[in-house]
């Protein structure tokens, strides 16, 4: 019953959102919306290119026209109050959306020259190529060794034994995880402690060579230690791979991001190298945000 | 004290009484309920106990060779077809001589069961050299000189038997000459007219059979029908509709299932009638949406989290179902079928519809042969006239609720064992 409940909350949950934020706008009415985002969302030559993008729940509107750029090997950081619409966008990004039936994208969204949401793409390509770390540690039921190892085995990125067990070691020390598990890499990944877990998850991504790897608030579960340990993680990864964060920590989005793009209601406020973003932010909802008047 | 605390202590008080009343209710409830258990248990026990036993009566049987009519004792024609009872009779004659005219003869014969000659046939087929030879042999009695055997002193009075017979039993019971053993032939045999040879082995293998060719099409049809209404089927108006029959269906009275297997599986493609293999189909059809619904409950209780992981690293929609979805829910779809299998198993009212309740004397061989099922045997034998056929029912019954309980313990089993943590 639990997880079934578990399972819809990501659509009737948004929807939820929506309604509350109907009502936050009448508050903020004293501060104007922009027509267009402030800032500098675009960069040159960028690894996904996002225009105009709608998506839609059912009759409902989760995110109005957001136009954005991923810069190569850029860390960026979604940031934005509860239901603004960034874990929607996120999902855009490597199609977990298809998932939801009512959940409906529009607009233009390319990684590199591959457009997204072309009929004739295949997803499982996609994924392979955009990886997901969710908000909660979701180990397989497996051992560590497996948990890594299932993505090469389902792409046959490796046909000998060796060289599946290399691909597994490289990413479990990428992920800051090998010295920790060595010992134990058949022993079920349920069994490590949250940060672990999650540190797990992060290597089971990388495993399959992702060119991005999308987080989804990925600490939102941990305690600081493992959060810190998982921040210092994601400033190595960002030398070889594209980061795009959610985050609901505006301090861990000003440490470990480039460039932090600001959602309001389902629209992108605002979106700047993260010393601006924090320091002198362009827009008023910007500043209210990030100086706790609300969210 | 404040008038909140004063408040909050009435409530609390009365809150206290609900719960205790609450709890009152549930131990009541699980008191009564085991009652009723102990009482069944009893009852079928208490009646059954004394048919695992069956009455022998310790003779001297002499294998004269003109009295069995062989000439030739390698000749397994003739030992097959030789007149053992003529052998049994003149013993008894011997034993009791007073025993004179027709009526009185036929009481003392009828001392010792029909079956009782098979055993000296395969004695003598074993060993010939025991032709002409006298030895000293446990005989298997009637049924009714085993009931008058068992039953106590007071209940003798009532007993079938006639005078005479009483005191021939009486007699050799003060020889020490009576004696209860083993009830083998009621784990051999099929059934039989005669109590006292009648066995439910032929019913459980009827039984084996039937539930293989069940567990065989409904657990593979069933989780591929729960799969593809989870995890596949679009949801719109037609499988809302397909959903709603499906548990109309698990509400559907079992004897309808069997008026179907009767019209379109014996009437319109022609199998026989009273096979395992169509009372397999027409349970089939019974356990399938029991199956369905508990595979479907497995399948949901798989947290979403091990799906989205598992599509995020671009695992495709079948793989995700193969590698994570089933092997997390089979545990929940084992126990499902295991229990809608002891619900088959314990089925009547459809395989009567079919045929199954005829009577059968021999032990299928297999799923194309006449065979009758557990419960349908115990039908059989409650509606069995002989005062034996009581202890036997009961008996059955008591073979019928192990193999049950045998199977749910194995389902919780499984499902300890199965059951993986996340």
């Amino acid at each position: 019953m639990d997880t079934a409940e578990k399972f819809d909350d990501k659509a009737p949950g948004n929807m939820k959102l929506a309604d509350q934020i109907e009502g936050e706008q009448a508050m903020d009415e004293t501060i104007r919306y922009p027509d267009q985002t402030v800032g500098t969302p675009y960069v040159d030559n960028p690894k996904m290119r996002m225009r105009d993008v709608e998506v839609f729940y059912g009759e409902k509107q989760a995110i109005h026209g957001v136009s954005l750029d991923i810069g190569k090997n850029e860390v960026v950081a979604l940031i934005g109050p509860s239901g603004c619409g960034k874990s929607t966008f996120l999902r855009c990004l490597n199609r977990m959306n298809d998932t939801i039936d009512i959940c409906q994208v529009k607009g233009n969204l390319h990684l590199e020259d591959q457009d997204l949401y072309d009929p004739k793409l295949d997803v499982v390509e996609l994924r392979a190529r955009v990886g997901m770390v969710f908000q909660k540690p979701n180990p397989f039921p497996k051992s560590i060794y497996d948990n890594v190892a299932y993505g090469p085995r389902i792409h046959g990125l490796a046909n000998k034994k060796y060289d599946l067990d290399e691909i597994v070691e490289t990413s479990l020390q990428k992920a800051g995880l090998w010295n920790e598990v060595k010992d134990r890499l058949h022993s079920p990944g349920t069994g490590l402690s949250g940060g672990q877990q999650q540190r797990l998850c992060i290597a089971r991504t990388i495993a399959v060579s992702p060119e991005v790897v999308l987080m989804d608030e990925p600490c939102s579960a941990l305690d600081p230690i493992a959060t810190a340990k998982i921040e210092e993680l994601i400033a190595e990864l960002s030398e070889s791979y594209t980061i795009a964060i959610v985050t609901h920590s505006m301090q861990q989005a000003a440490r470990v991001s480039n460039r932090t793009a600001y959602f309001h209601l389902g629209r992108l406020v605002e979106m700047n190298d993260t010393d601006t973003v924090f320091t002198k932010p362009e827009h008023d909802l910007t500043e209210a945000y990030i100086t706790g008047r609300f969210g | 004290m404040s008038k909140t605390t004063e408040q909050v202590r009435k409530s609390l008080a009365k809150r206290y009484r609900a719960e205790r009343r609450f709890k009152a209710f549930g131990v009541g409830a699980i008191g009564f309920g085991l009652l009723a258990l102990v009482l069944l248990f009893t009852d079928i026990i208490g009646k059954g106990h004394s048919a695992f036993f069956e009455t022998y009566v310790k003779m001297e049987v002499t294998f004269d060779q003109d009295t069995l009519d062989i000439s030739d004792v390698r000749d397994e024609e003739q030992l097959n077809f030789a007149n053992y009872d003529g052998v049994i009779r003149n013993a008894l004659r011997e034993e009791f001589p007073s025993a004179s005219g027709r009526q009185e003869k036929r009481e003392l014969y009828s001392l010792i069961s029909t079956g009782a000659g098979y055993e000296l046939r395969d004695l003598l087929k074993d060993d010939p050299s025991l032709m002409g030879k006298s030895i000293t042999l446990w005989l298997l009695a009637d049924d009714d000189v085993d009931v008058y055997v068992k039953s106590a002193q007071d209940d003798r009075l009532e007993s079938r038997l006639s005078d005479n017979q009483k005191s021939w039993i009486e007699s050799l019971e003060a020889q020490d000459r009576v004696e209860l053993q083993w009830n083998q032939s009621l784990f051999t045999h099929g059934d039989s007219r005669e109590p006292e040879l009648a066995g439910i082995w032929g019913a459980v293998t009827g039984s084996f059979f039937t539930m293989l060719v069940t567990l065989i099409l409904s657990f593979p049809i069933g989780v591929a029908a729960a799969i593809y209404l989870e995890e596949f089927a679009p949801k719109n108006k037609f499988t809302d509709f397909i959903e709603v029959n499906i548990n109309n269906l698990a509400a559907v009275p079992s004897i309808i299932f069997g008026l179907l297997g009767l019209a379109v599986i014996i009437g319109l493609f022609g199998l026989p009638r009273s096979v395992p293999v169509v009372g397999g189909i027409v349970l089939t059809l019974m356990t399938l949406p029991t199956i369905i619904i508990s595979s479907r409950a497995a399948i949901k209780a798989v947290p979403p989290s091990i799906r989205e992981a598992a599509m995020g690293l671009g695992a495709s929609k079948m793989q995700v179902v193969l590698h994570h979805v089933l092997p997390l829910a089979l545990p929940g779809m084992l126990t499902g079928a295991i229990i809608g299998m002891a619900q088959a198993l314990g089925e009547t009212a459809p395989l009567l519809m079919i045929g199954m309740v005829a009577f059968i004397v021999d032990v299928p061989g297999g799923p194309l042969d006449p065979s009758t099922v557990l419960p349908v045997q115990i039908y059989l034998w409650a509606d069995s006239p002989e005062q034996s056929f009581v202890a036997l029912t009961s008996a059955a019954i008591m073979v019928l609720l192990s193999f049950l309980i045998a199977m749910n313990t194995l389902a919780v089993f499984l499902r300890k064992r199965l059951e993986r943590r996340w």
